[in-house]
């Protein structure tokens, strides 16, 4: 397989991950969309790695997954908070702030 | 494939590493009976703030370079680096103010702050991407938790919600440019990328050409340029009133550090392809900025689209791309830093259990009945519209002059115009301070925490001392452009 089957396979879910932020409504389908990009962005970074036997890409995926992981301990209290407060994930129902 | 071990000269991260220690400390007491005695955790807090600082100033005469190049803790980091722990130390000691004072935890708030600021430092000092990442997100990611302290208030939890939302959807963007770029030029140092266009040029790939684009988004939303800049007035507006002085000063002065590392080193060779795309973000950037502005009651709204306004102005600076950019980027940030974060502290600072103002109209007659905090207002508002002797008017001269120089005569003329219209809603505040009677009854001001006291005093000062003695700043700041 030549490196571009990967990249097309990334590329393809890193716009899934972009579309589903911008239509769906749902805090959690939102969040779990832009990990999808993460992801994606990953499978980018090994793609590139192994084809030019460089360990680069491989070390910033280590620290990509640590902060996407760091990033569901903060997003998913949030989440959780904003719901216990309101009884809602969805993000048409966060309307406080506007001008 | 090949791994060589680097060698390790933890001087280059002393600054971020004494800042860790003292959030792990921090955290620690969190846990503790020590958890309620603030002026321990204070001490802790500004005691490892001022490790920091001196290790920072102490680099100005030796700069270093570490981790195969990674880290470069050069005058150029220094400059920011300053802006940074200033706008840290201000905002831990403006937290003590009584509304913070009856919701916060202040151990772990004081360890985010703290931690916010390790994240900052390393972008400053970032010299591969894989830093500048790593900082980035250690940074936002500290700012998704400080702008939903307010557990039980439901604007400050959606402020955060959707910053984090944002945030992380722009960071799905800049980790995907990093990406490409890395796939284009094989490397995720500044300086082979550099070495990577100076041969082949921005276009030589459009595999790069992308990745540089996908960066800059991502950058776009971290810095709130036009059009990525629809999350920050909701999220200053949100956020407890001293972390949107922190959000807006030190992860802007973080980001355009990064951003001109990045500028210059990166793609430095072929910058002119650059300029045009740049040219019609500042411009974008102050307009719609302090268009938006006018508009708005809310004082903490109003600050957070100028700050997009000033985000324009320093872009200016990015767009000459000449000798005068850094050190005239740098000033900015720094005067910048004062301005918005005492700003941010006179609102914290007249906010009490009952009542927060925020409303302009709430603002009428305190030039009056708190006269102190009426005076260190005014002098952060005429700052911030750039009035002379205040060190922002010194900061926009710098920055459009830099524009001058470099024959952007246009762009310098549309950033004088944009802060034209700045005056009018600064000035309102002013106004609405020393020439309004209050409405209905007379509100009970809280009195004035010693601590919020002492750091709207040295913003004061700071801000007159740059604006009335401009040039020995100056001076300094231009060695560190040199080394860049």
């Amino acid at each position: 397989m030549s490196p571009q089957h990967y990249l097309v396979l990334a590329g393809i879910l890193f716009t899934i991950g972009v579309t589903g932020v911008l239509i769906r409504k749902n805090a959690l389908i939102v969040f779990m969309s832009i990990e999808l990009m993460l992801n994606a962005v990953n499978l980018t970074l090994v793609t590139f790695s192994h084809f030019m036997r460089s360990p680069d890409g491989q070390v910033l995926v280590f620290f990509s997954i640590v902060v996407a992981a760091a990033e569901v301990a903060v997003g998913l209290a949030l989440i959780v908070a904003l719901f216990r407060l309101s009884g809602s994930t969805n993000l048409d129902d966060f309307n406080l702030l506007k001008w | 494939m090949s791994l060589t071990i680097p060698t390790v000269n933890l001087a280059a991260i002393g600054p971020e590493l004494a800042l860790t220690v003292g959030a792990l400390i921090l955290l620690l007491l969190s846990l503790g009976r020590y958890r309620r005695s603030t002026g321990l955790l204070l001490a802790v807090a500004l005691g490892s703030l001022a490790v920091a600082f001196a290790l920072v100033i102490a680099a100005w005469k030796a700069p270093v370079e570490a981790f195969a190049g990674s880290v470069a803790l050069d005058r150029f980091a220094v400059g920011f680096s300053l802006a940074i722990l200033s706008a840290a130390t201000l905002t831990v000691l403006l937290s003590l103010n009584e509304l913070e004072r009856s919701y916060l935890l202040l151990a772990d708030y004081y360890g985010l702050v703290l931690f916010a600021t390790v994240g900052m430092l390393f972008l400053a000092s970032a010299t591969s991407l894989v830093m500048v990442f790593v900082g980035l997100e250690t940074l936002s990611i500290s700012l998704y938790v400080l702008a939903g302290q307010r557990r039980t208030q439901a604007s400050s939890l959606e402020a955060a919600l959707k910053y984090f939302l944002l945030g992380a959807f722009a960071t799905g963007f800049f980790l995907y440019g990093v990406a490409l770029i890395y796939g284009a030029t094989g490397t995720l140092q500044l300086r082979e990328i550099g070495t990577y266009v100076g041969t082949h040029g921005i276009f030589g790939s459009p595999l790069f050409a992308f990745g540089v684009l996908l960066l800059l988004i991502g950058f776009g939303f971290k810095i709130a340029v036009v059009p990525f800049h629809m999350w920050t007035p909701d999220v200053y507006q949100g956020a407890p009133t001293p972390v949107s002085g922190f959000m807006a000063a030190g992860s802007k002065a973080a980001a355009f550090a990064a951003l001109v590392r990045i500028v210059f080193v990166a793609v430095g060779p072929t910058v002119v392809n650059w300029t045009a795309l740049l040219w019609v973000l500042a411009v974008l950037t102050m307009f719609v900025g302090n268009v938006l502005a006018v508009v708005q009651d809310n004082v903490k709204r109003m600050l957070a689209y100028s700050s997009i306004a000033h985000a324009g102005y320093i872009l200016v600076a990015i767009v000459a791309a000449n000798d005068l950019t850094n050190s005239s980027v740098i000033f900015y940030v720094l005067t910048y830093t004062f301005m918005n974060v005492g700003a941010f502290g006179v609102l914290s600072a007249l906010a009490s259990r009952d009542k927060e103002a925020l409303d302009v109209h709430e603002l009428s007659g305190v030039g009056y009945q708190k006269p102190l905090l009426g005076l260190a207002m005014a002098i952060f508002m005429f700052s911030l519209a750039g009035v002379p002797p205040t060190a922002g008017f010194m900061a926009k001269f710098y920055v459009f002059s830099a524009a001058v120089k470099a024959g952007y005569i246009w762009l310098a003329i549309l950033g004088v115009v944009a802060a034209m219209i700045s005056v009018y809603y600064y000035l309102r505040v002013v106004v609405y301070l020393y020439m309004r009677e209050p409405d209905g009854e007379t509100t009970a001001w809280p009195r004035l925490v010693p601590a919020v006291g002492v750091a709207l005093g040295v913003a004061v000062l700071a801000i007159l001392g740059m604006g009335v003695w401009p040039g020995s700043v100056m001076g300094m700041l231009r060695q560190a452009a040199a080394l860049l």
